[in-house]
């Protein structure tokens, strides 16, 4: 009798011929995700993967695990000989731990026979081993309309028992989707894109843009706990920090004050692609969400994504800001991007920022200033870090 | 990269002896002084003698030394050890509007309980008035609390003159002051003032964090705050911080020993970083006071048109440590409380920043400081004027 966990994919098994590549990638991203925690047993079968425990917290191995995406849920179970006597056992015992841990106070039992070989039935088996626990276990009580619990007995090459059924993120495993260039700010909007993109099985490599000294250290402190958090569901990201101060400051002596945030905007946009492109990464992904900020109007949307020919992915475009609070609280970072520090000096700030940018006049103000030149030297002085999630 | 620390209003750098006592107090001296046998007997004596260290700092008695946490435990026992052992004399307590949160938070507190709280107003130099102070002085004054020397700003307030009023009171109110700031930079004697209770702390004065000390005058009544095993008679429960009491009795020592040495170095620091600034740097307003009146080592400067953050981070570039009076921040409003109660404006709270100097910062340090702070405010002004 052994501890594993049942994971059960989605989307995956819908993937034709490509499923075996998908299932290897899942199993690695799992892998990656629990390595520290030490060896595991990891294996395949009939469109499921089981995790053995080797006396790991049962506990933080599903905390873990649920983070890897493209895992529809998680179950914690037994893994026994694929006997009657045996699985009745089982069965009553996880029944006692849950009364014990949870106060169950009902239960229905649910089987499959996988294995056309077993003497039983399904429905038999659901009877039988219901019919051992009821007098077994105290005050339980059957009920097969809502039930605290249903026990589920899979019975394979081995039985399975179990009760619990933990949800995952579902999408598809990372890595399979290429790798995009992030434009993580220490606000509440990029960390969710950034997630959402990941989700799909987008890899992400992230980019910061600060302004220090007109920015504080604990800015940049900030992104890196952002990046830790991200990199709990992607495993190990690498952080680009980039000074974005030189470049405001030529912006700021040659150009209109109300283009400010706007030009601003395009240098990060061609820094990430230069950054994307240097590291094998085909896409751009932004926070921008439409109409949140003076610079995330279409016209000023249009004006940015002027600045470079890599797709840019904007997973929030038509999300409400509470709905992408919600996300944020989900996936753990809203804690940290409300921290107060800021990453982008109010120095800076436009008092009336265009909204409505004509990209000629936009591209004439570009004019003035040595564009290649200073994204050359932003990329020479920037700093990168690999990012992992303990630390 | 070089290292200059003039943020020693915040915390100072501490002594290599200091070190050195507390190194050997975690390694050998780990017997508890309450215990029976000869470990706890040989660390009962190191306390007493710490004890009689800082007693001596402060020209007062052994027995009126209560060790503390620190800082914010001195104040907090101070004010609420004193109102609630002492209930019967009245329901006012009087404290002004620039002390330290560790006070000032205490009143608020005090406040929703019932106790009526005077906040005295200072004046453009942060100083507060003594006839509003006399004013509001009556039978039913329970508490005075002062703060010796502002954090901020260095102003030193008029404690000696209170103490005088107060002495020839009747019903003399109870006389608090927080002299954190104070200790071991400005002379003062709290049995001349008739002053009760005296908050000082340890890591201001090159010694350790998380040791305090309260001077509470012989034969008032302090109600305590922590209870357990009655340590410190019964005042200031809780086994005692062996490493930070005997770091703090050699701080002590040094900070007395060399005190009107300390002074007068300080000031001279002080003056010329002063003179220098005053000469090569325009559109500057001096927080406080220039000379006279203000402590050796604490001098506040608003470069207008310069964000005070910014400067900061610049100079730290430079490995240049100083203070701000705001953050900068869009967000939230986190101006200080005592420029704004000096009435300083927006834009010179925002372009404030606090240098405060030690015993071991030397004139090539205010040196470099200046010429560095003179590239950065044109630098700054520049793109902040546009």
């Amino acid at each position: 009798m052994k501890k594993v966990l049942i994971v059960r994919y989605g989307e995956i098994a819908l993937k034709g011929l490509n499923k075996s590549h998908f299932e290897q990638k899942l199993i690695r991203n799992i892998q990656g995700n629990i390595k520290d925690l030490g060896e595991a047993r990891i294996y395949k079968s009939n469109g499921l993967i089981y995790v053995a425990f080797n006396g790991q917290d049962e506990e933080e191995m599903i905390e873990r695990i649920v983070k890897v995406f493209g895992i529809v849920s998680v179950s914690p179970a037994w893994e026994i000989e694929a006997d009657m006597d045996i699985i009745k056992e089982t069965a009553l015992k996880h029944a006692m731990e849950r009364i014990e841990e949870d106060q169950v106070k009902t239960f229905k039992v649910e089987s499959r026979r996988g294995d056309k070989g077993f003497p039983f039935q399904s429905p038999q088996i659901s009877r039988e081993v219901g019919a051992y626990i009821l007098p077994r276990a105290g005050n339980l009580k059957v009920d097969v309309h809502e039930p605290d619990m249903i026990i589920h007995v899979d019975v394979r090459e081995k039985a399975y028992i179990y009760s619990k059924k933990i949800p995952g993120f579902g999408g598809l495993p990372l890595g399979t989707n290429g790798k995009g260039v992030l434009l993580l700010s220490g606000g509440i909007d990029s960390p969710v894109a950034g997630w959402m993109m990941a989700k799909r099985g987008v890899e992400i490599e992230a980019v910061h843009y600060h302004s220090y000294p007109f920015t504080s250290e604990r800015a940049k402190e900030k992104v890196l706990e952002l990046t830790r958090i991200l990199a709990s569901y992607c495993g190990p990201i690498r952080l680009h920090l980039v000074n974005l101060l030189p470049i405001q400051k030529e912006i700021h002596e040659k150009c209109p004050e109300e283009e400010m945030t706007i030009l601003s905007r395009r240098f990060m946009m061609k820094i990430g692609e230069k950054i994307a492109k240097n590291n094998g990464c085909n896409a751009l992904i932004t926070g921008e969400s439409i109409g949140q900020v003076a610079s995330q109007t279409i016209q000023g949307l249009t004006v940015t994504n002027e600045a470079v020919s890599l797709p840019v992915f904007r997973p929030l475009i038509a999300l409400d800001k509470v709905d992408i609070i919600e996300i944020a609280k989900k996936i753990g970072t809203f804690e940290i991007s409300i921290l107060p520090y800021e990453d982008c000096c109010t120095v800076f700030l436009p008092k009336r920022p265009v909204t409505k940018p004509k990209i000629e006049k936009i591209l004439a103000s570009e004019e003035k200033l040595e564009v290649e030149k200073l994204i050359e030297e932003a990329i020479v002085h920037m700093e990168v870090i690999e990012i992992s999630m303990e630390e | 990269m070089v290292e200059v620390y003039l943020d020693n209003s915040a915390t100072t750098k501490p002594m290599e002896e200091v070190v050195e006592i507390m190194v050997r107090a975690l390694r050998d001296f780990y017997g508890n002084p309450s215990s029976l046998h000869r470990k706890g007997v040989e660390v009962e004596k190191l306390v007493k003698n710490a004890r009689k260290q800082v007693a001596k700092a402060l020209g007062v008695k052994d027995e009126e030394i209560i060790f503390t946490s620190g800082g914010t435990e001195s104040n907090n026992l101070a004010i609420l050890g004193a109102v609630e052992g002492n209930k019967r004399k009245g329901n006012r307590i009087i404290t002004s509007r620039i002390e330290h949160p560790s006070v000032l938070n205490v009143f608020q507190h005090l406040e929703t309980k019932g106790y009526e709280v005077i906040y005295l107003d200072v004046d453009e130099v942060g100083r507060v008035d003594l006839r509003q102070l006399k004013d509001h002085i009556c039978d039913d004054t329970l508490l005075i609390s002062l703060m010796h020397v502002n954090n901020e700003v260095g102003t030193i307030q008029p404690i000696e003159e209170i103490g005088r009023l107060l002495q020839h009171m009747k019903m003399k109110p109870i006389f608090h002051v927080d002299a954190i700031q104070s200790f071991g930079k400005v002379k003062f004697d709290p049995n001349k003032l008739g002053i009760d209770l005296v908050s000082v702390s340890g890591h201001k004065i090159h010694g350790p964090k998380g040791i305090g000390a309260l001077y509470i005058r012989k034969g008032l009544k302090i109600a305590p705050i922590v209870f357990g095993g009655n340590q410190e008679t019964g005042i200031r429960s809780g086994t005692e911080n062996i490493p930070g009491i005997l770091g703090l009795g050699v701080a002590a020592v040094h900070a007395f020993q060399h005190l009107s040495e300390h002074i007068r170095h300080m000031r001279f620091l002080r003056d010329r970083f002063l003179h220098r600034v005053k000469k090569e740097i325009d559109h500057i307003k001096i927080n406080g006071l220039e000379g006279e009146g203000s402590a050796p080592h604490i001098l506040n400067i608003s470069f207008i048109g310069a964000k005070g953050e910014v400067l900061l981070h610049s100079l730290e570039q430079d490995g240049i440590y100083v203070s701000t009076g705001s953050a900068c921040s869009s967000k939230k409003n986190v101006h200080s409380h005592v420029l704004k109660a000096m009435g300083l404006k927006n834009e010179e709270i925002e372009g404030a920043i606090r240098f405060s100097f030690a015993y071991h910062n030397t004139a090539e340090e205010i040196d470099f400081a200046v010429d560095r702070l003179k590239k950065h405010v044109a630098d700054l002004r520049r793109i902040m004027m546009r």
